[in-house]
């Protein structure tokens, strides 16, 4: 399709063009519309490609950079290089294995709680009914509530004492005495996971909605006319054609699930046998002021998310294929 | 033949039973937290410990302190402030870039939405102390200036890929009307295009604006001052005098009221807002 305008240019420049190829020198570089409009694209995407630069790249080659050295948050300036001490440290550092472990377990348990979940609300999302629309913008608001906000809340909710959870369980009768759902470190791990299933679920259905609906709807519908159990419609069809859907978004969340910080550090206050590796980080990087260190265990968190991005960039190659 | 039609009858009937409970059911999950912060806030002094689940207090006690709190109405402000200064330059940004992303083909065209898919897996932390050093070299530490910096490495990539995702559905026809009538590119992107991509613009907008909001390590890191906080920072930090006296009442209206805009905003652009979600990621 874009040939048709090129075809067209490249005609009107023959008209008035031949003066152009005579010139000698510089000018000749741009007799060709396409170098002219090559030139055009790039400026186009300079301010673009300058804040990519300037707010991601830079950072993070000095982050990369720090880790080979002794730096201090006072002296950001005055540093020696120490080879790769910070590593080694960091593979002595029992916190740092406490982190990691952390860090997947939330991973492994809370992503695939997501999915069911959110295949779940996708379906219900899927299906034609009256008040849709405000089911959606109801399963949309954990997503909206800010994550510091939904810590707070949570932490209300989950506090030993005066919490709602617990004296609603106690009421049912599933528990007798009141659960220490923070103070616990096991049952800490176990908080973050259900406010984190509970605040991302929603977007996680989104994408696997997105996914539903760009499937063949006629399927659905000859299935049901035929009346066959949704059961069965769902696992023979739905299912195997939403694999890679799935899998796409399993590894988005994965990826994201990895990085947690927020609710990390709002539900564990400082706990390093709760932390995660970003909060682990952190911690070092700005409250123990050790640069050098605490970018080391950022750049180890980076090696784990690139070995995971490299899965993630090959199935989008897909879509990016798509849009070129 | 009567009573066949009465047992599929019954069935659907309670097919739809059971869909609507479950439907409560998930809707249940996904307010309660919100709806036991609203209730809570409204409970003054030792009405909060109270374990009812219907509002039996209505005080607004909390909300008058929270008004009167200088601290939070600042952090606030510095948060909208924030919030749409990222908004708007990533917009700029990003719809001079998307432009030729869509509309041309040149090579480096794919790395370029590589890289910005690559920056969108980024973690935070990784970033941390180069930004650190960075913001300490344009000496904006503690300014509304390096959180908006920051916020780019955020924003910019998803906000690329669903403008670059959403202009590359706008007909050819409607460019080669244009160049046909001697518009330049410059011309077609703000003249043509803009105007096209109004809701688009909405919606990105809208996105980069609640991601700003939200936003928290970057906003705990680089600022000092209480003035100079944005909302998820000064209200993780806000704490009582001891750990057993944390004034969980002023916690929820705060909470309330920093999550009602967004609430709002998902309520009336709900749709719009899954088209932008979906349309940036893994769709197809």
């Amino acid at each position: 399709m874009k040939n048709v305008v090129c075809l067209k240019e490249e005609g009107m420049q023959s008209q008035n063009g031949g003066k152009l190829i005579e010139m000698p020198g510089g000018f000749g570089r741009f007799r060709s519309e396409k170098k002219r409009r090559n030139l055009s694209n790039w400026l186009f995407l300079a301010p673009c490609l300058f804040a990519l630069a300037l707010c991601a790249g830079w950072p993070l080659l000095k982050t990369i950079y720090f880790s080979f050295t002794d730096a201090a948050l006072d002296s950001l300036n005055d540093f020696q290089f120490i080879g790769i001490d910070n590593f080694v440290n960091l593979a002595r550092d029992q916190d740092w294995w406490i982190a990691v472990k952390n860090t997947l377990v939330i991973t492994v348990v809370a992503v695939p709680l997501e999915t069911i979940f959110g295949m779940i609300i996708a379906l219900i999302l899927h299906k034609n009914f009256k008040g849709r629309g405000w089911m959606r913008a109801i399963v949309l608001i954990p997503w909206t509530i800010p994550t510091i906000v939904s810590a707070r809340m949570w932490l209300w909710m989950l506090n030993d004492v005066y919490g709602i959870v617990n004296e609603l369980l106690i009421r049912v009768g599933i528990i007798d005495s009141p659960i220490p759902w923070i103070a616990s470190n096991t049952l800490s791990v176990v908080s973050i996971i259900l406010v984190d299933v509970w605040k991302t679920t929603p977007y996680m259905a989104l994408l696997l909605l997105a996914g539903l609906q760009s499937l063949p709807q006629d399927c659905f519908e000859a299935a049901e006319v035929d009346s066959i159990p949704f059961r069965k419609i769902f696992m023979k069809i739905i299912l195997p054609l939403m694999k890679p859907t799935i899998i796409v978004a399993m590894i988005f969340r994965i990826l994201d699930t990895f990085k947690i910080f927020d609710l990390v550090y709002i539900l564990s206050s400082g706990n390093s046998a709760t932390a995660t590796m970003s909060v682990f980080a952190r911690k070092h990087l700005v409250d123990y002021a050790d640069v050098g260190f605490g970018s080391a265990a950022a750049t180890a968190l980076l090696f784990f998310i690139a070995f995971l991005s490299i899965f993630y960039i090959s199935f989008n190659r897909k879509k990016l294929n798509k849009l070129s | 033949m009567i009573k066949a039609e009465n047992k599929w009858k019954y069935k659907r009937l309670l097919k739809n039973v059971a869909f609507a409970a479950i439907c409560l059911v998930v809707a249940a999950c996904c307010l309660f937290p919100f709806y036991w912060a609203v209730v809570s806030s409204f409970r003054d002094g030792a009405n909060i410990f109270s374990t009812d689940l219907w509002p039996t207090h209505l005080s607004f006690e909390n909300y008058k302190t929270v008004f009167r709190d200088k601290t939070f109405l600042c952090s606030f402000w510095n948060s909208a402030a924030v919030a749409t200064m990222t908004a708007f330059l990533t917009l700029t940004v990003c719809l001079s870039a998307a432009y030729p992303l869509a509309r041309h083909k040149f090579p480096g065209r794919k790395r370029v939405l590589m890289i910005a898919l690559g920056v969108t897996t980024l973690p935070q932390v990784a970033v941390l102390s180069g930004m650190f050093e960075l913001i300490r070299v344009l000496d904006i530490y503690n300014e509304k200036a390096a959180l908006v910096l920051s916020y780019m490495i955020i924003t910019v990539p998803f906000t690329l890929w669903t403008m670059t995702n959403f202009m590359k559905s706008i007909p050819k026809e409607i460019e080669e009307a244009a160049i046909m009538d001697g518009a330049s590119q410059r011309v077609i992107l703000t003249k043509v295009f803009l105007p096209i991509l109004g809701p688009a613009i909405v919606t990105t907008g809208l996105l980069a604006f609640i991601a700003a909001w939200n936003e928290f390590l970057f906003a705990l890191t680089f600022t000092l001052t209480n003035q100079a906080r944005t909302v998820p920072v000064s209200l993780a930090l806000f704490s009582g005098a001891s750990q057993h006296e944390v004034p969980y009442g002023l916690i929820m209206a705060a909470s309330v009221l920093v999550t009602l805009p967004l609430v709002m905003l998902v309520v009336i652009f709900q749709r719009r807002i899954i088209s932008g979600l979906t349309a940036g990621s893994v769709k197809g």
